[in-house]
């Protein structure tokens, strides 16, 4: 079955999490990452309880730890970054396991590391509950500019399109004795590029009729107006509440 | 000469009559790159009509078809809808009675789900809330495809984007359906079903189409349009088997194909 609209980035599921509307865990995921960057990078223990609180918001949603770690890969050149602080930091150094490293280059290594890692894995886990469809709606009921939602919506509909688009020119590219593996070749490579931007174009002014033809008037309508209930907004902001305590803990013994 | 016959079909009614459903006059067009693409069109028809639009390629079939909604606008002559001028400050309701199926449904379907691209048609026009998801309903219903409420237009085949392409213009519940080449890249089984889906509706239509068999299965009257203006205009079994006026605009019937096995869908 291709019924799925199935993201990389997306856990379809039906859990607690999954069915929270998607303002309410925009609002949520955003709270939660300026939680974790207010911290003060020396309360070393407020981070482990910050992902103790995403481990029990995974458990909820029934999203494997693995997934997560797989994911979070992607934050992998700032882990680089942050592993050579240490080294290339100024001011008073110590030295670990005889190799002289700075104290405030080490602690910046960290604070990146740690606020890093919690964010990119605060995003997936958003991104794990809310498809990309529900995170445009929520944006959308959050009154983010309609412009933005309104490319982003289409966005994620033609980029579909536009990459089957290439995957055929790139085929019948190959049908005719195209090698792409050979740096040589990277031209014609590249006016392909070009004639499918202006396929995108021309689909693009062709799409536009399509919406004016039903009453396109500026702005995506939202087609369910129920209102987000109070139990939704608590349910969805218990763990920010979490987090805003041990946040306010950090501040306070710091 | 071609032959320019009078619209077989007249509204007889004693009291007032009932404004055409769509009345062409004198429109010309040019493309801003200066080609011109309508020569003064004149194309009358009343409510309930089913008609072809007719001609081979580069013709100005598609041009016509963008005029009746208003999308395309800025020639010479005047277009009514239901006795209502195309013009700016009537465009919303314009849209509202012709709804407008597009060539290539890739372009008419521009949500990320079905469901959402038949309801933004209606949402447009003011429709929200259960009235809103009521009519996605309908309009799914009435081209069978309920079941595909909430998939991505992209996973599903051609036969059924079309249908789905059909949904949206019918969730607007137009006066007035516009039909550009219906039955274009379609294999012969969705063909049919998209066929007997049209056969069904009660819609005024004007189907825009070089399928010629297509078009006297389903449409009574066809209009032969050619190098922007209307050279023809008749039953579609009469145009359909004056082999020496199809010829002369680039139409033929398919190979094999005989005028007097086919029988016509309609009523």
């Amino acid at each position: 079955m291709g019924g799925g609209h199935r993201h990389p980035l997306h856990w379809p599921g039906n859990s607690p999490g999954h069915r929270l509307p998607p303002q309410v865990k925009i609002v949520a995921a955003l709270l939660l990452v300026i939680c974790v960057v207010a911290t003060p990078r020396q309360v070393f223990w407020a981070f482990g309880g910050y992902l103790l609180v995403l481990l029990v918001l995974w458990r909820v949603a029934g999203v494997p730890v693995r997934w997560f770690a797989k994911r979070a890969l992607i934050e992998l050149p700032f882990v680089v970054l942050a592993v050579l602080m240490p080294f290339v930091g100024v001011g008073p150094r110590v030295e670990v396991l005889g190799v002289p490293v700075s104290v405030e280059g080490a602690l910046a290594g960290w604070a990146i590391l740690a606020k890093g890692t919690l964010g990119v894995l605060t995003s997936l886990t958003l991104a794990a509950t809310t498809s990309p469809t529900e995170l445009l709606v929520g944006l959308r009921r959050l009154h983010a500019p309609a412009v933005l939602t309104t490319i982003a919506t289409l966005m994620l509909r033609y980029a579909e399109v536009i990459v089957a688009e290439e995957r055929r020119m790139r085929l019948a590219r190959l049908a005719r004795g195209h090698n792409p593996r050979f740096l040589w070749q990277v031209g014609a490579t590249a006016r392909g590029l070009g004639t499918l931007f202006v396929r995108a174009y021309e689909r693009g002014e062709r799409v536009h009729l399509a919406m004016l033809s039903r009453g396109w008037t500026g702005a995506l309508p939202d087609a369910d107006d129920r209102r987000t209930s109070p139990r939704s907004w608590c349910a969805g902001l218990s763990p920010v509440a979490v987090t805003a305590l041990v946040w306010g803990v950090a501040l306070w013994t710091s | 000469m071609d032959q320019l016959t009078e619209p077989t079909q007249t509204t007889v009614d004693a009291g007032t009559p009932a404004p055409p459903a769509l009345l062409v006059e004198q429109l010309t067009y040019a493309y801003p790159d200066g080609r011109q693409a309508l020569f003064g069109v004149d194309l009358r028809i009343e409510p309930g009509e089913r008609v072809a639009l007719l001609g081979p390629n580069g013709a100005g079939k598609t041009t016509l078809a963008l005029h009746l909604n208003g999308v395309l606008s800025g020639g010479g002559g005047t277009v009514h809808v239901s006795g209502l001028p195309v013009c700016r400050p009537n465009l919303r309701e314009i849209r509202r009675r012709v709804g407008l199926l597009f060539q290539d449904p890739d372009d008419q379907l521009f949500m990320p789900t079905v469901s959402e691209d038949v309801g933004f048609g209606p949402a447009n026009f003011g429709l929200r809330g259960e009235a809103l998801r009521q009519r996605v309903r309908q309009a799914l219903a009435a081209v069978g495809m309920t079941e595909h409420v909430d998939r991505s237009p992209l996973h599903l085949s051609g036969g059924q984007r079309r249908r789905v392409g059909l949904a949206c213009v019918l969730a607007c519940e137009p006066d007035i359906l516009v039909l550009d080449e219906p039955s274009a890249n379609l294999e012969p089984v969705a063909r049919r079903e998209l066929a007997e889906v049209l056969g069904e509706l009660g819609h005024t239509m004007l189907m825009v189409t070089h399928d010629l068999p297509y078009a006297l299965q389903l449409c009574p009257r066809a209009v032969l349009v050619d190098g922007g203006i209307v050279v023809a205009d008749g039953p579609t079994r009469d145009i359909l088997a004056d082999s020496a006026l199809l010829a002369r605009h680039r139409l033929e019937l398919p190979w094999g194909f005989s005028l007097s096995a086919a029988e016509p869908t309609h009523g």
